[in-house]
């Protein structure tokens, strides 16, 4: 039986919240590997709040999707834990859906678009009327309504990758996490992109944390910004990003307040990496 | 080439069909020209001409004999076949899975598998005596393998991106099983079941050679035993022809379940 599903958030800006959506406390992981164990992630606390939109920036390689795995129960942590809304995480949790990196892959080829979005939801138990209608809604939502009957290899890569977005929001999670979504797609579709998760977390009460490379894209999307350091990775950074809720790919950009959070994030990353070759604790790149 | 082939092909479907069939029938009609002119050259009974042996295919398959001989053994060769996948498809998707069960069962599949049906035949004459149970066992005994081998093999490829999707979805159990395991081994199954089923019309005839007094292959070795040489070759002609239809039939079932892997090749060959 899956688990009961969260109360809606009915507190939204009157106080703190007695307990926060996600909680990270002293998270580490090391694989144990083929004879020469890899440190991918040392030391990492923090929270989420309900219906918070949090990024992830960090170097490639530094446990960005180790981490989400460990968040999405998929993976246990080698010490640490993982809460979720009060709850230790140790299997994947009944209200959270995941976008995972490598998109392409997550999608079932020899189902139809329609079909990849409705399993989750079968297998939930949710009744064959409301299953379609979320179906229907979260499609339109991506764009992509036209194209439900159509095979994953029939579609581009971005519009593969609103599949993929489209199946996490059907599940109506309470937490989403996205694996660099959009690492793969060209510039102008990555800001439609982001311009669509931004609204989809409006528009639902989900709490988003969203793993990127990029500092730009950290910037304009979230409300706060967790800076990963190099291996052996810590909690380099953390940044509230105040810029006006409302967020346009052109006016945003040209804000001189985000010029600012982002010459200040890319600072943090520049040191994270010269810290880990001052001290010669990193790894062989 | 296309672009001038496209305007005639509205109007001239059936001409379409019939340039199709005039491809798919000249080289047969052509060898058979060439068996005329063989047979009549040397004038040997032990080759007779096409029209005999036409003759002699009417005469012994158009009659109860059909269903005496013909018949059975098609039956047996679907029944042995239709367990062998259940048996094959049902243990390979446990093997495929379960990596510590698989190492340890492994060394003894390779044995049983490089050990050729045809010598278990006497062994089975005895456990199971020599009526249909031990025609269909040789079957299945013989074809089970590559269905078995490839199912592993495809069950332990499956996707660890799709695999981790299902987990964080909480996809599981049957409905797993069936959207994603069985799926994605598909291409695999199928090139296993494509094997077996020349192994399985194979197995058929021989086990119809040993103490059997009815079959496929019994009527070919009785004929041959009995110098009735164009009744022989009507006997061979029929296996020929049950196996086209067969893997015609296979090749339509396989398109169908391989649609989705057909497209995605072409797919990731195109970019
Ligand atoms: N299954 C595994 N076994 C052993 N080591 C692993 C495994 N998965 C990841 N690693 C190692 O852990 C470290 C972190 O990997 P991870 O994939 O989490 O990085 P990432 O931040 O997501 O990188 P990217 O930005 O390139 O996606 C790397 O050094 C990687 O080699
Ligand atoms: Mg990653």
């Amino acid at each position: 039986m899956p688990e009961p599903a969260l109360p809606p958030d009915t507190s939204q800006g009157s106080g703190p919240m007695p307990e926060p959506m996600l909680d990270v406390v002293g998270l580490h992981k090391t694989y144990p590997g083929d004879g020469r164990p890899v440190e991918a992630v040392r030391d990492l606390t923090f929270r989420l709040e309900h219906g918070e939109f949090v990024c992830v920036v960090g170097p490639s390689g530094c446990g960005k999707t180790t981490l989400l795995k460990c968040l999405a129960g998929l993976m246990a942590p080698t010490s640490g834990r993982v809460e979720l809304a009060g709850r230790p995480v140790t299997g994947p949790p009944a209200d959270l859906a995941v976008v995972f990196q490598e998109y392409g892959r997550s999608l079932f080829p020899w189902l139809t678009v329609r079909a990849n979005v409705e399993l989750p939801l079968i297998e939930k138990g949710t009744g064959k009327a409301r299953r379609r209608e979320l179906v229907e809604e979260s499609l339109a939502a991506v764009g992509l309504s036209g194209s439900a009957d159509a095979h994953p290899w029939q579609l581009s890569g971005g519009m593969q990758q609103r599949v993929a977005i489209a199946r996490a929001v059907a599940y109506e999670p309470a937490v989403l996490l996205m694996d660099e979504p959009f690492a793969a797609v060209d510039a102008q579709t990555r800001g439609d992109l982001e311009d669509l998760v931004r609204d989809i977390w409006r528009r639902l009460d989900v709490t988003v944390l969203f793993v990127t490379h990029d500092i730009d894209e950290a910037v304009y999307l979230g409300q706060r910004v967790l800076v990963l350091s190099a291996a052996p990775t810590v909690l380099q950074e953390e940044v509230r990003v105040d810029l006006p809720e409302e967020r346009d790919q052109l006016d945003t950009r040209k804000d001189p307040r985000f010029a600012e959070l982002r010459a200040w994030a890319y600072a943090e990353i520049q040191r994270a990496k010269a810290d880990v070759h001052r001290s010669g604790a990193g790894p062989r790149e | 080439m296309t672009a001038a082939t496209a305007p005639a092909r509205g109007p001239g479907t059936a001409a379409h069909a019939a340039r199709r069939a005039f491809r798919a029938l000249a080289l047969p009609a052509v060898l058979i020209g060439v068996w005329w002119a063989v047979s009549s050259a040397s004038g040997s009974y032990l080759v007779p001409p096409p029209d005999v042996i036409a003759a002699a295919f009417a005469e012994l398959w158009f009659s109860e004999r059909f269903f005496a001989d013909a018949l059975p053994s098609i039956a047996r060769l679907l029944g042995g076949y239709a367990l062998a996948l259940a048996l094959g498809i049902g243990a390979g998707l446990a093997l495929g899975s379960a990596p510590r069960l698989r190492a340890l069962t492994e060394p003894v599949l390779e044995f049983l598998r490089a050990v050729p049906p045809p010598v278990l035949v006497p062994l089975l004459i005895l456990l199971a005596g020599v009526g249909n149970g031990m025609k269909v066992l040789v079957i299945v005994s013989g074809c089970v393998w590559p269905i078995l081998l490839n199912t592993i093999e495809g069950v332990r490829a499956v996707d660890p991106v799709l695999a981790d999707t299902c987990r964080a979805f909480g996809v599981r159990g049957t409905r797993r099983l069936r959207t994603l395991v069985l799926r994605s081994a598909s291409p695999q199954i199928m090139a296993g079941a494509r094997q077996a089923l020349s192994i399985a019309i194979i197995l058929m005839v021989i086990s119809e050679m040993f103490a059997s007094s009815s079959g496929l292959g019994f009527t070919v070795v009785q004929f041959q035993r009995s110098f009735a040489v164009p009744e022989m070759w009507a006997g061979i002609v029929l296996l020929g022809l049950i196996g086209v239809v067969l893997s015609l039939l296979f090749r339509r079932v396989e398109r169908r379940v391989l649609a989705w892997h057909t497209g995605l090749r072409a797919a990731t060959r195109g970019e």
